[in-house]
């Protein structure tokens, strides 16, 4: 028992990212696994628990006597389980929610699992025939057929050598079969994928840190871009990349970066005053 | 599993980092990471941190028959291991490359330099030698393992202790460390190996390649010194040549002494100081504080890699922590230290006792007493645990 409250606690501790903006805590996730029916004390139980840190064993079960009658829509996002009536948890992390009824696990974690959908950076390890092989961090190397770029057909193929940088997403990625990148979108237009990176440094960093980024009107990126002006592409499977000016201002940014995974936005705030106070 | 593979973008900017004289992590071109030396409660067991690459050395000792051609020397084997949780790329039972270059310049640093004395390990000449055993695991894998892993087995066998013995005619008699107090091994000195990274075509030069820098460099040079200035190895990999006036300034480097810049050089001098530290640590764990191991490992954490690094808001942790404790219903037991592993009633991830660390829970430690004729000993922890050199506690 009081290892269940001590390991919760310091779990808050070291991963509740320090206070957020609502903007920060709506992370938009693409994978939404399952979505069911529930009942109102369901609902509210877990609104209430919006912002704890949960631990893998923890289940939202409805009152027993309540009957069904008036069905909500619950979407469970990654961390959530729904077995039955119940709700499971099965990764340890903060519940977030957004409104009205769609709820998730926000967990830290640097092992990166493909899911569709998502776009994330990958390395180009080999050419097979049609296809590129690209690690992408998973347990499995994702395939790239050289038609999925914008403006690629049989004659003309995209410029890819070995140990090239792309910056594509899943079209297909399940744990039954190799996962499947693209680098165009739905109309086949390029959006912002491909081949990319001639300079700059990649670097890994946690899953978390790489949505906090992603987020819309995220602080975090505000903070850092007064520091220096710089070029950024970051995967959600935890790898950025960055270019700045000069290799010391690269530098720079990357140690910020990843500096500021566990600081409170005060704290990164007299860190980046140093900065531009020691670059001017 | 495979390595994550490296980009052209990464290598292109590493080098032209290099070429400004620029490192990932702020360092100088001559700078070495933190080491950190910690000792656990058994005698001869170490783990060495170099910045975020960890090593850990286990020392021990068995009575054996000595080899046919030299009848009244002690025998020395040393083990390097690279165990999978270091790096993906690493597989078990694998015999790669680097593990080969490894465990030969992990020898010849510590057996051809002779730095300690073997002849002191001799019982019963022809008929009775201590082995003296070394194993290095590699934990993590984050660059310059042969430095971690010469500082781990150095500092490891001058914290060993090995059983007293008696010799009665032909009679041996081995006395436990409650009988009488262990002996450490006689090292004349401590050579400490010292990496250097070349990269466009030796050109340029660093100290203490970090994981990434290695993939990217041309040649490795590694040379074991001691503090008396004597070259004990030098080995050159990578296929580079290397003209002397390339050598002679790296030479300079490990010899200038004092208040030289030179991290690589002052790094030489702190080692001696190694012998009184062991035996501090070892009063220091009579009077119960904590410290070794139970520092490294500290139980408000949750193990996962460190990095001395980002403050992290802990403004109100007492009260927090307090308002929890008070919270909860059940108690926590307190085990008295000296309490044997089997008489615990359930694996808790809390270290308790205070003073006590160990290196894995499990059986009585049965090295080194084998052949013995007449006395059956049990060697036990002075810590009051138990312990089994090839599990880690998490």
């Amino acid at each position: 028992m009081v290892n269940r409250f001590i390991c919760r606690f310091i779990f808050e501790l070291l991963f509740c990212n320090p206070p957020q903006t609502p903007s920060e805590a709506e992370v938009p996730c693409s994978n939404t696994r399952c979505r069911s029916f529930v009942m109102d004390s369901l609902l509210f139980r877990l609104k209430e628990s919006v912002g704890e840190a949960l631990l893998p064993g923890d289940v939202f079960s409805p009152d027993s006597e309540e009957t069904p009658s008036r069905a909500e829509k619950l979407i469970c996002g990654p961390g959530l389980r729904r077995t039955g009536d119940h709700v499971h948890v099965f990764k340890s992390g903060i519940l977030r929610n957004k409104l009205p009824n769609m709820f998730w696990i926000d967990s830290q974690q640097r092992r990166y699992v493909p899911a569709k959908g998502e776009s994330v950076i990958g390395i180009v390890t080999s050419k097979a025939g049609d296809v590129f092989k690209v690690d992408v961090g998973g347990s499995e190397q994702a395939s790239l057929s050289y038609l999925a770029f914008e403006g690629a057909t049989k004659r003309n193929r995209p410029n890819v050598q070995v140990g090239d940088l792309v910056f594509g997403q899943f079209a297909v990625a399940n744990r039954d079969m190799e996962p499947e990148l693209v680098c165009i979108d739905g109309c086949g237009r390029a959006n912002g994928m491909g081949v990319f990176g001639n300079d700059g440094l990649l670097f890994r960093c946690s899953l978390g840190l790489a949505r906090r980024l992603l987020t819309p009107n995220s602080e975090l990126v505000k903070d850092l871009q007064q520091v220096f002006p710089f070029e950024t592409v970051v995967g959600l499977n935890g790898r950025i990349w960055i270019k700045a000016r000069t290799v010391t201002q690269t530098l720079i940014l990357m140690n910020l970066l990843e500096a500021c995974e566990n600081m409170t936005a005060q704290q990164r705030h007299s860190l980046l005053q140093k900065v531009k106070d020691c670059s001017h | 599993m495979r390595d994550t593979p490296l980009s052209n973008c990464e290598r292109l900017f590493l080098l032209q980092a290099i070429q400004e004289k620029k490192r990932l992590d702020g360092r100088q071109t001559y700078d070495y990471r933190n080491i950190k030396i910690l000792f656990g409660t058994d005698y001869g067991c170490c783990i060495v941190e170099l910045g975020k690459t960890r090593v850990l050395c286990q020392v021990s000792c068995e009575l054996v028959p000595p080899k046919d051609s030299r009848p009244t020397e002690g025998i020395l084997y040393f083990n390097l291991e690279l165990s999978p949780m270091a790096s993906p790329a690493f597989e078990s039972n694998r015999q790669s490359e680097l593990l080969v270059m490894l465990n030969r310049q992990l020898e010849r640093c510590l057996r051809n330099s002779k730095c300690i004395d073997t002849e002191s390990l001799c019982v019963i000449s022809g008929e009775k030698v201590w082995q003296i055993r070394v194993d290095v695991h590699v934990l993590n894998h984050d660059g310059n393992l042969m430095d971690a892993a010469s500082i781990a087995a150095i500092s490891a066998l001058s914290h060993f202790r090995r059983p007293d013995v008696a010799i009665q005619g032909r009679e041996v008699t081995v006395f436990s460390p409650e009988e009488r107090d262990p002996i450490p091994l006689s090292i004349y000195h401590m050579p400490i190996c010292v990496s250097f990274a070349f990269f466009l075509q030796g050109s340029y030069l660093l100290v203490d390649p970090c994981e990434r820098e290695e993939r990217v460099k041309d040649g490795l040079l590694v040379i074991a010194m001691n503090k008396h200035r004597e070259i004990c190895s030098i080995q050159s990999s990578g296929g580079i040549m290397l003209l002397k006036d390339q050598v002679k300034p790296v030479e300079m480097l490990l010899l200038v002494e004092g208040e030289h810049e030179n991290h690589s050089s002052e790094r030489i001098k702190p080692f001696p100081v190694l012998l009184c530290f062991s035996s501090f640590v070892l009063m220091q764990r009579k009077e119960g504080g904590k410290f070794g191991f139970a520092e490294s490992l500290p139980i408000e954490r949750i193990t996962a890699l460190k990095r001395d690094e980002a403050p992290v808001e802990m403004a109100d942790v007492k009260d927090t922590a307090e308002e929890i404790i008070n919270r909860t219903e059940s108690s926590t037991e307190v085990y008295p230290p000296g309490l044997k592993t089997r008489e615990r009633s359930a694996a808790s991830p809390v270290l308790v006792a205070t003073g006590t660390a160990q290196v894995g829970e499990g059986i009585v430690n049965s090295w080194g007493l084998e052949e013995d004729e007449d006395d059956e000993v049990i060697i036990e922890d002075k810590g009051g645990g138990t312990y089994n050199h090839n599990c880690i506690c998490k």
